[in-house]
């Protein structure tokens, strides 16, 4: 009987897929006749086998993805007769001592069962995870180094996202924006009680599916004070600024597992508060899922950065190339606040503007935030 | 160490003699050549002189008969200290040591105690042949009613004796023969006993418990080196005690190591490698990430032949290639 | 319902605002804030989906009550008992 194993298809090769065999036990196998077929990061490749003879046993299924090295079939060689089936992990070859080891204390069965150590079961079981998912070592044995190499408890999907190719697009576009602009920063403070106040009120009064985020209003005060105070929506383009007519909010979105993306909100400044929620909810779930519309990662003229509940008062957020501002809001904290020289307790969030100084002025983001700030004590006029 | 002192295995046996002798009236030592000849292994040279043929005794060939005084001695109130010359010649003391040292408590409904202590040597590695070369403590370690030490460093060599002496039971020392000469340190100041009820670990590890003792400690401990040089941290854990187990630390450390390889004398049937392994399985078995391994001596009588002695006996490379199977390398 | 049924109902309501955490061991007293990256619009579809499965009005001062597996199998059961 001869082993037939995963083979290395290169020095850098750890592991492959099999996608497809093309020989079935019982099959004739002659030098050189194609096996199977194995996915690897150079693509499926087409294995030959190197010994004529009979396919006995397959040992691995198609779609599982398996290291060098592991039993993959069992080959009769010419004149063999027919054994019972070789157990499904013949051990590995073991090294030889000067001394002679002792009679191995466990003879392999031949067993249909996986081969998990105690110990290996134990943490998989209290990982969570799924042992079926797990591949043995060359050895067919799962044991805790095994374990170490499964891929982590399913982490939060990120929709085909590359996460490793965001990060790269991430960091070429803030290298270049804190290269290319000359940031400036101006912050408020903005008393949020009336919006948070109403904002509950409107809620309470809604079902649970048609409940608005506090993201919603400020997305629409941000919008409208943006119309009303021109000179942050629009485009760095060829040495000038190129104002937008409509706001087309670029939204930052978290993804799950690092990285975001700040697709375009059209319309914040028209659509009612619901429809934003609306199309806000269907944004962050093709966000996720990775199904955003290339228009939307282009278009926006203007980014709110949102840092939400439990997380930080201020930002101070980098400018989106070709935008030429960008809004940074932190939590809504209740804080000790003066209102008509009273001391009183205030729902607070702090507004910061990132302007390019090549398109604009402090004094516009002092107006734009001073505008936002009475857009927010009326919401109901959202 | 403040004071430690560097001595050979045989001195500390001999110091420890001296100074039990000197403290406590009550103890004598008993046994074939231990007074003119100053012992087989030289561990009571110049006590005869110092402390004279009452409390230096040499007996007849005869292990059945001076056993029983000892054991006689010991009910009457004295200390006795009985050296049996090898594991194989106590065979014929058996009855004696079972039947009365290790019964007499019990059987007396704890009225009698029985503060025997019994040295002997072990162990193959000295060409003697089949007869003188044997490990039988796991014979020893099966009793209910003895304790059973092995001393594998030169401080417990010289600390375990007046601890035993100490104890209201019998208690069996076992002396690997391969350690008399071995030299190491005994610390400084006045108190150099160590208890005999609990396992040390003589290297810390995080891949594999070494459990071992007596003579193949200094083996595993080479083994442990090898292994560190291929990446593969193994804890030694010598058992000191056999007899209880220190099942304690045992478990512990394999809880941490996943891994448990055995070294043992003894032959493989029936040993104490054996009963080691299976606390292991009842006390550990979810933390186990390879069957517990075991290194023991080949099923043959010891050969006089050196190499034959060699391979018959547990050594380096063997424990080497158990630790490499555990670790599925 | 018993407080098991409602475990087992809140977990499926999570699973379906992130399908990916099937299989995933949830710990009971930690905020799903914490433990799965969940932000406001994760919670909000919770409570949508738990509002669906079981017609209870579930309002915004009652949200601190539904942020731990155990306090949301407590608040629920408490709502509508065994």
């Amino acid at each position: 009987m001869t082993d037939f194993r995963m083979p290395s298809l290169g020095a850098d090769m750890e592991e492959g897929t099999l996608v497809e065999w093309l020989k079935q036990p019982g099959d004739q196998l002659h030098r050189g006749d194609i096996i199977a077929v194995v996915e690897t990061q150079k693509g499926a490749i087409e294995i030959e086998v190197f010994h004529d003879g009979v396919l006995e046993k397959t040992h691995a299924n198609p779609g599982t993805r398996l290291p060098v090295g592991t039993l993959l079939a069992t080959i009769r060689g010419e004149g063999e007769a027919p054994g019972p089936p070789l157990p499904s992990a013949a051990p590995a070859e073991l090294p030889r001592a000067p001394s002679p080891p002792p009679p191995r204390a466990i003879a392999p069965q031949p067993s249909a069962r996986r081969k998990i150590t105690p110990a290996a079961l134990r943490r998989a079981i209290g990982d969570g995870l799924d042992i079926a998912t797990l591949t043995p070592g060359p050895d067919g044995i799962i044991g805790l180094r095994e374990l170490a190499q499964a891929p982590a408890p399913p982490k939060r999907r990120t929709g085909g996202i590359n996460l490793d190719e965001m990060r790269k697009a991430i960091a070429a576009a803030m290298a270049r924006s804190k290269r290319e602009i000359p940031h400036y920063y101006v912050s408020s403070t903005i008393d949020m009680t009336p919006m948070v106040d109403w904002l509950s009120a409107e809620n309470a009064r809604r079902p649970a599916p048609d409940r608005i985020l506090s993201a919603v209003p400020v997305i629409k005060a941000c919008a409208l004070a943006l119309r009303k105070v021109p000179g942050l929506n629009g485009h760095f383009i060829d040495g000038r600024y190129v104002a937008d007519d409509s706001v087309k909010m670029g939204v930052g979105i978290a993804l799950h597992g690092g990285g975001l993306i700040a697709p375009a909100l059209d319309g914040s400044d028209t659509m009612s508060l619901g429809d934003i929620m609306q199309r806000l909810s269907d944004l962050v779930a093709r966000v996720r899922g990775g199904r955003l519309r290339s228009s939307e990662l282009t278009d926006a003229t203007v980014t709110l950065s949102n840092l939400g509940d439990e997380s930080a008062d201020t930002v101070l957020p980098v400018i989106y190339p070709p935008q030429v501002a960008i809004i940074g809001v932190g939590q809504i904290v209740e804080r000790p606040w003066v209102v008509n020289g009273a001391l009183t307790a205030r729902k607070l969030a702090t507004f910061t503007v990132a302007g390019d100084h090549r398109a604009n002025d402090g004094r516009i983001a002092a107006r734009f935030l001073k505008v936002l700030g009475q857009v927010l004590q009326t919401p109901e006029a959202l | 160490m403040t004071g430690s002192r560097r001595i050979t295995y045989r001195d500390a046996v001999r110091e420890a003699l001296q100074e039990a002798l000197r403290r406590d009236p009550r103890v004598f030592l008993m046994g074939e050549d231990v007074g003119r000849y100053g012992g087989s292994y030289g561990c009571s040279k110049g006590l005869l002189a110092e402390f004279g043929e009452a409390r230096i005794r040499d007996t007849p060939l005869s292990e059945s008969a001076f056993t029983g005084a000892g054991i006689g001695a010991a009910l009457g109130g004295m200390r006795p200290i009985v050296e049996i010359m090898t594991v194989n010649f106590s065979l014929l003391a058996l009855d004696q040591i079972v039947n009365s040292a290790a019964t007499l408590r019990h059987m007396s409904g704890g009225q009698f105690s029985v503060p025997l202590v019994i040295r002997m040597a072990t162990g193959a590695g000295r060409q003697l042949a089949a007869q003188h070369s044997h490990s039988l403590e796991n014979w020893y370690a099966h009793v209910p009613g003895i304790k059973v030490v092995a001393p594998a460093t030169v401080a417990d060599a010289r600390g375990m004796l007046w601890t035993a002496l100490e104890d209201p039971d019998p208690v069996i020392i076992f002396e690997h023969a391969m350690l008399y000469n071995e030299e190491g340190d005994v610390p400084g100041g006045d108190s150099l006993t160590v208890p005999i009820d609990g396992a040390a670990i003589r290297r810390d590890g995080t891949d594999v418990s070494l459990i071992t003792y007596g003579g193949s400690l200094k083996k595993v401990l080479a083994a442990a080196d090898e292994l560190a040089k291929e990446g593969i941290s193994g804890e030694v854990i010598d058992l000191r005690s056999l007899r209880p187990l220190d099942e304690r630390t045992i478990l512990n450390s394999v809880e941490k190591t996943h891994r448990a390889v055995i070294v043992d004398e003894g032959w493989r049937s029936g040993s104490l490698a054996g009963e080691i392994s299976a606390r292991i399985m009842e006390g550990a078995f979810f933390a186990l990430d390879w069957p517990v391994e075991r290194v023991c001596s080949a099923e043959v009588p010891i050969p006089y032949a050196r190499h034959l002695e060699i391979a018959a006996t547990p050594q380096v490379p063997g424990i080497v290639s158990a630790v490499r199977r555990a670790m599925r390398r | 319902m018993t407080p098991d049924q409602w475990s087992e109902l809140v977990k499926r309501t999570l699973y379906q605002v992130a399908p990916d955490l099937e299989g995933q061991p949830i710990q009971p007293m930690v905020r799903f804030n914490e433990q799965f990256e969940f932000d406001s619009m994760d919670f909000l579809s919770f409570i949508a989906g738990l509002h669906r499965a079981t017609g209870l009005e579930l309002p915004e001062k009652d949200y601190p009550r539904l942020t731990t597996l155990e306090s949301a199998v407590a608040y629920l059961t408490e709502k509508r008992p065994a």
